[in-house]
């Protein structure tokens, strides 16, 4: 537990150092926010949903916040190869698998900081502030989409050398996780074609359980969301901890 | 118990063969050295023995513990300083050193107090609230020596420790290196390219070329070996010299144009003869001049090559090898 905490120290240690990248990586979903939300607000009506779009996709940007950036904390492994800092740890009496563990926490407590201060600033545009239930399942379900996004980005990063593969990893793995989740339209409305993988979509998961703690109502229920995202958090440490023990420095 | 024993270490990259069959005993206490030139295959030796590299074949223990099936006793015995800088540059030297100190698992009290120390000790006290990334190459690897030592191991590698160091720095790591194993009694093996660093530091030297050892001993049997002192007569009639030694104690004479390299045991003594001799031939002297060997020396004798050849190569290989890069 020690070295968890080790690990998990020096990750929330960088991140909360870093200014530019903590402001840095608010402004995208800060510019969907406000684009998506104010722009489409008047115009468009989500069934059964009373207080609009914009708090209709709060709930989905701040799970696309709390995404790429637990991706993001992931791949950093690969920073750490390349300037030589995994070496440090890699020769320490002590267990691939709680370093894994360290840095899968470390990654998910950013992620879910990140996804926080969003929040605050969801709070100015029309966010109802939910209660103190609503709330805790709302970061229950961050901190569980940011350890399975960690965890895959660990295991990406176990297996890549530099970070020249990152783009093709975002553009085909990353933008259509989001892309296909409820993030940002109602599921019941999709087409009959595109439904099966939004339903295998993880992170659709996350996203209304989140929106079931901002604002009471989801599409799916909480339970099989919380079971879902349970089940890929536990899945993708497992992946993400077996690739980690074979990496090669 | 040696502090490392090898036997017949053998590391191979998709069939190229990096070290091949390396075996020697580094005693406790000892600051033992392995110097080549670049590619000789330094750095993976020291990677195995660290358990960072799974030998090829070959066996090895490490205060006494095997490296591939006591991993984890290896790693609790050594500290270790790669060659490429491992410090996390947006921590602070003292947040470096902590990390460091709780992986090994040393309670708060005694890791707050180790830590000061040894900053202290390596001249980093007065910065250690600084990041990292605003430190100098000297100060970086000062730091990383103090983080090495900090669980207290018995042996400590030391891969290449001064490279791209001011001569200055060189020096005063020397200085450190030096004193840590005598006051410390901690058994330190480090490579080098460096010959002075190798001479000036190291009890025992092996010479590693082309993933072998080509020589091993201390340094002063390494030059004993190949023949002796170097003495340098500049003449009008290098050809008469060279007639006139032939005592047994000349192990070589080599003629150049107005002079000649004589090898021999303890010039110092032989000397004085010699200049009687030649005085008395009637054969002039323009200039005399007597040479220790060096590890240069014998890493030629052995090789027939010199390491800075060597090394110019391998600088050329890699420019080569990042044209073919870009293309
Ligand atoms: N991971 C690797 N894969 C392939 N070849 C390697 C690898 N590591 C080292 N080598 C090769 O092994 C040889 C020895 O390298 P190294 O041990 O780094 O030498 P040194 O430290 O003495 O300069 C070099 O030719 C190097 O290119
Ligand atoms: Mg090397």
């Amino acid at each position: 537990m020690d070295i968890v905490y080790t690990i998990w120290l020096r990750n929330v240690k960088r991140y909360l150092r870093s200014k530019s990248r903590i402001v840095g990586s608010l402004g995208m979903p800060l510019f969907f926010m406000l684009v998506l939300g104010f722009g489409l607000n008047s115009v468009v009506r989500i069934p059964g949903m009373e207080d609009g779009y914009m708090n209709f996709i709060i709930p989905g940007i701040v799970a696309m916040s709390v995404l790429f950036t637990s991706v993001f904390s992931g791949i950093q492994i690969i920073w750490d190869k390349q300037f030589g800092f995994l070496k440090e740890t890699l020769v320490a009496p002590v267990s691939r698998l709680e370093i894994m563990i360290g840095q899968t926490l470390g990654g998910a407590t950013t992620a879910v900081i990140q996804g926080l201060i969003l929040m605050v600033f969801a709070l100015f545009i029309g966010l109802e502030p939910a209660g103190i239930a609503g709330f805790l399942i709302a970061v229950g379900f961050m901190a569980l989409i940011g350890v399975t996004f960690t965890a895959f980005g660990i295991a990406i990063a176990s297996r890549m050398e530099d970070m020249h593969g990152f783009q093709l990893i975002m553009n085909f793995v990353i933008f259509p996780i989001f892309g296909l989740s409820g993030a940002l339209f109602p599921i019941d409305s999709l087409p009959a074609w595109l439904r099966p993988l939004t339903l295998a979509d993880p992170l659709t998961y996350g996203v209304e359980g989140i929106r079931y703690g901002l604002s009471g109502t989801a599409q799916i229920h909480p339970l099989v969301s919380l079971a879902v995202m349970a089940g890929c958090a536990v899945l993708m440490t497992v992946v993400g901890a077996y690739l980690f023990r074979k990496i090669s420095i | 118990m040696p502090a490392i024993h090898a036997n017949n270490l053998t590391k191979s990259f998709d069939g190229f063969v990096a070290v091949d069959g390396i075996s020697f005993t580094i005693e406790s206490g000892e600051i033992f050295g392995l110097l080549g030139p670049n590619g000789a295959g330094k750095t993976t030796t020291i990677s195995m023995l660290s358990t960072m590299l799974k030998p090829t074949s070959g066996t090895a223990t490490v205060n006494g513990h095997d490296i591939v099936t006591k991993e984890d006793d290896v790693r609790k015995s050594i500290g270790i300083v790669f060659q490429d800088q491992s410090l996390d540059e947006e921590l602070t030297a003292y947040e470096n050193m902590d990390f460091h100190g709780r992986l090994y698992r040393i309670a708060g009290e005694v890791r707050r107090q180790r830590i000061s120390e040894l900053l202290t000790l390596v001249g980093l006290d007065d910065r250690k609230d600084d990041l990292v990334k605003t430190y100098s190459g000297g100060m970086r690897r000062r730091l990383e020596i103090a983080r090495g030592l900090l669980h207290e191991p018995k042996v400590l590698f030391l891969d290449e420790p001064t490279l791209g160091l001011d001569p200055q720095t060189r020096n005063h790591l020397w200085d450190y290196i030096a004193r840590l194993n005598d006051e410390k009694g901690i058994t330190i093996i480090l490579t080098t390219h460096y010959m002075e660093e190798a001479d000036r530091l190291c009890d025992r030297v092996a010479i590693i070329d082309r993933g072998t050892i080509i020589a091993l001993g201390t340094t002063e049997n390494l030059k004993a070996s190949i023949g002796g002192d170097v003495v340098t007569i500049a003449s009008p009639d290098p050809g008469a010299i060279a007639g006139l030694l032939t005592a047994p104690w000349v192990s070589g004479i080599e003629r150049h144009d107005g002079s000649v390299t004589i090898r021999m045991q303890d010039a110092d003594r032989h000397i004085p003869g010699i200049v009687t001799d030649l005085h008395r031939s009637g054969i002039g002297i323009t200039s005399l001049s007597v040479r220790k060997p060096t590890l240069e020396d014998v890493f030629l004798h052995y090789t027939g090559r010199t390491i800075r050849d060597e090394e110019a190569s391998g600088k050329e290989a890699m420019r080569m090898f990042h044209r073919a890069g870009r293309r």
